[in-house]
């Protein structure tokens, strides 16, 4: 396997990266609109009820599913592919900041109301800084959980490391099927596992020393 | 026993310190109302009162009376159903809710500080909200942490959690001062900590006041808190009618009515004992030494007095430690290491017994502004007052 692997360094290198992009971006834009939702159904207790309600459905729709039913609207590529992949990423971080928005003390709310701060000013400098190790707890499985959906993604067209996957079930009992199989899952697993140590030492950076546990 | 109260000087704090010059604004609530919607009885029937400027006004009743909510109406995180309240002649809703709020100081129970921000950032907020520029603002914080007797070196890049009960308590007064405000809203500021730690806080709050005559409206459920920190008292009722408005003396001696006798109380002779403050019975003046003076020096000094302990005072002529001579060991006198629970002036005698009781020597150094040395009070002097006070109710 090993010389399957120096063989194809360059491409998996690039298609190790590809996958990263692509989870990273989605992980991105998926954590700016689960945080926006976020809010909006703190403010507006009414959406709090279907919000989980999707979420949980959301979470049972199989990915497979989901790519597939993307190409109906769109054509091979990156685009299902990222939009797959950020629809799952949604979710957990949603949940977490919901229930970390919430958890913020009430008096504290009322005393930054009281001291005249406004609810833009709250929202920025007291609600988020304080549910932002929650939110970030959800990124993180967020992040963990878009790395496999976006090994799906591949069958959509997707880059990344899915492709060699794929590739090994489309190849099965040929010579190198397993070898594609196991590098991409592998990669997949590594990749995984550097993205969560990136996101841990963010957490240590942006978490502030008054509330880190 | 029947002491006419009234017929004793007026306790307003102009006539008591007379020093300070007023930083406080009058307070007007007229036909203030406040109904819920769903509920029958009002909140707040019809509430109107005037709050001196430079005076403590505590709020005072059961449970439901409607005193927090009449507090909360005067910054406007309830909003009256009819009525009007004017802070300083100006009606309160004449400016933005926000506008009002940073110009008017807040303070609830525990502090209510950010956990994650340091103890410098908590208080810098109004005054960033208000738009200072840092270096403004960072000699303010310096100004206020000393102010509530923290070292500003020392906590003002805590978090919160790094800080005891009452420390944070100290840094949510500071925060409620830090823009100057003239009005103080405080709801059962010091209900979460021990009561020596609150009897401390409430000294404090005295001193602080001393300097600042700030106007002062405080929410409690404690009577006793009450009679010792307000100037005047508002004893509240169901639908927040008004029991009765007055100085505590007045309201000992003569309560209005029966909900007002049942609400004080009885023991009210004992209650009396928070009416006096210890500056009002003879402090004696024991040794001192300060620290970094020669030990021989001083022990001559004392045995001179036939003293068996000192008090030593740091070099800012803080009490710090009240030792006995046999404790002086080495050639100078050292910081000590013990924690000195000193009464400030304008606690009771009330507190003083309590801190007597704790206390070896069978007294409590009683300080002044910032802390500064004033002498020491005794049991005696306390028995003493209590028996003046008493012969003066026989007549």
């Amino acid at each position: 396997m090993w010389d399957f692997i120096v063989e194809r360094r360059e491409a998996l290198l690039y298609n190790t990266f590809q996958h990263a992009n692509l989870v990273v971006q989605a992980v991105l834009v998926a954590t700016v609109i689960a945080v926006l939702l976020a809010v909006l159904i703190t403010r507006v207790p009414r959406l709090e009820g279907p919000a989980n309600a999707i979420s949980a459905i959301g979470l049972t729709i199989p990915s497979f599913a989901l790519v597939s039913l993307l190409l109906t609207f769109f054509s091979f590529g990156s685009l299902p592919a990222f939009i797959a992949v950020a629809f799952y990423a949604v979710l957990p971080v949603l949940r977490n900041a919901v229930v970390g928005l919430q958890g913020v003390d009430a008096t504290l709310l009322e005393s930054a109301r009281g001291m005249g701060m406004s609810e833009v000013t709250t929202l920025v400098r007291v609600r988020l800084p304080l549910a932002w190790p929650v939110i970030l707890a959800g990124v993180r499985v967020s992040m963990q959980m878009s790395m496999g959906v976006a090994a799906i993604a591949a069958y959509v067209g997707g880059p990344g490391l899915g492709t060699y996957i794929l590739k090994g079930l489309t190849q099965i009992g040929g010579a190198n099927a397993i070898n594609y199989a196991l590098v991409g899952t592998i990669g997949v697993v590594v990749v995984a596992l550097l993205a969560d140590l990136v996101l841990l030492l963010v957490g240590r950076a942006t978490i502030s020393k008054g509330i880190r546990v | 026993m029947t002491t006419d109260l009234t017929k004793e000087p007026e306790r307003t704090p102009a006539a008591q310190e007379g020093a300070a010059e007023i930083s406080g604004a009058e307070i007007v609530l007229e036909g203030v109302v406040k109904k819920y919607p769903g509920q029958k009885a009002a909140a707040v029937e019809s509430l109107s009162l005037t709050i001196p400027a430079g005076e403590i006004v505590m709020f005072i009743g059961p449970s439901g009376c409607g005193k927090t909510t009449s507090l909360k109406m005067i910054n406007r995180l309830i909003e009256p159903t009819s009525g009007t309240i004017r802070i300083g002649g100006e009606d309160i809703r004449g400016q933005s809710e926000n506008e009002l709020r940073r110009n008017i100081g807040y303070v609830i129970q525990g502090g209510s500080l950010f956990p994650h921000m340091t103890v410098a950032k908590n208080i810098a907020l109004v005054p960033k909200l208000l738009g200072w520029d840092a270096k403004r603002i960072s000699t303010r914080v310096e100004e206020l942490l000393d102010l509530v007797g923290l070292d500003p070196s020392r906590y003002r890049d805590r978090y919160p959690r790094e800080l005891s009960g009452g420390q944070q308590q100290r840094v949510g007064v500071a925060r409620g001062l830090a823009a100057d405000p003239p009005v103080i809203l405080m709801d059962e500021p010091f209900g979460a900590v021990d009561p020596i730690t609150r009897q401390r806080l409430q000294d404090e709050l005295l001193s602080i006041q001393r300097e600042l005559r700030k106007t002062i409206v405080c929410v409690t459920h404690d009577i006793d808190e009450a009679i010792k920190l307000g100037d005047r008292i508002l004893i509240l009722q169901e639908g927040a009618q008004i029991a009765q408005y007055d100085t505590p003396e007045v309201i000992l001696g003569a309560p209005a009515n029966e909900f007002v006798e049942d609400f004080v109380g009885s023991g009210s002779s004992l209650k009396q004992l928070s009416l006096t403050r210890v500056s009002e019975v003879e402090l004696r003046r024991p040794t001192t030494a300060t620290v970094g003076e020669q030990v021989a020096e001083v022990k001559r000094r004392a045995e001179a007095n036939g003293d068996r302990s000192v008090i030593v005072l740091d070099s800012r002529n803080r009490p710090v430690g009240w030792p006995w001579l046999r404790q002086l060991k080495g050639d100078v006198v050292l910081e000590p290491t013990e924690d000195l629970v000193n009464l400030d002036q304008r606690a009771t005698l009330n507190d003083a017994l309590d801190t007597m009781l704790s206390s070896s020597h069978g007294g409590a150094v009683v300080t002044g502004d910032r802390d500064q040395y004033l002498g020491v009070v005794v049991f005696d002097a306390v028995t003493d007052h209590i028996r003046s006070l008493e012969e003066q109710a026989r007549g």
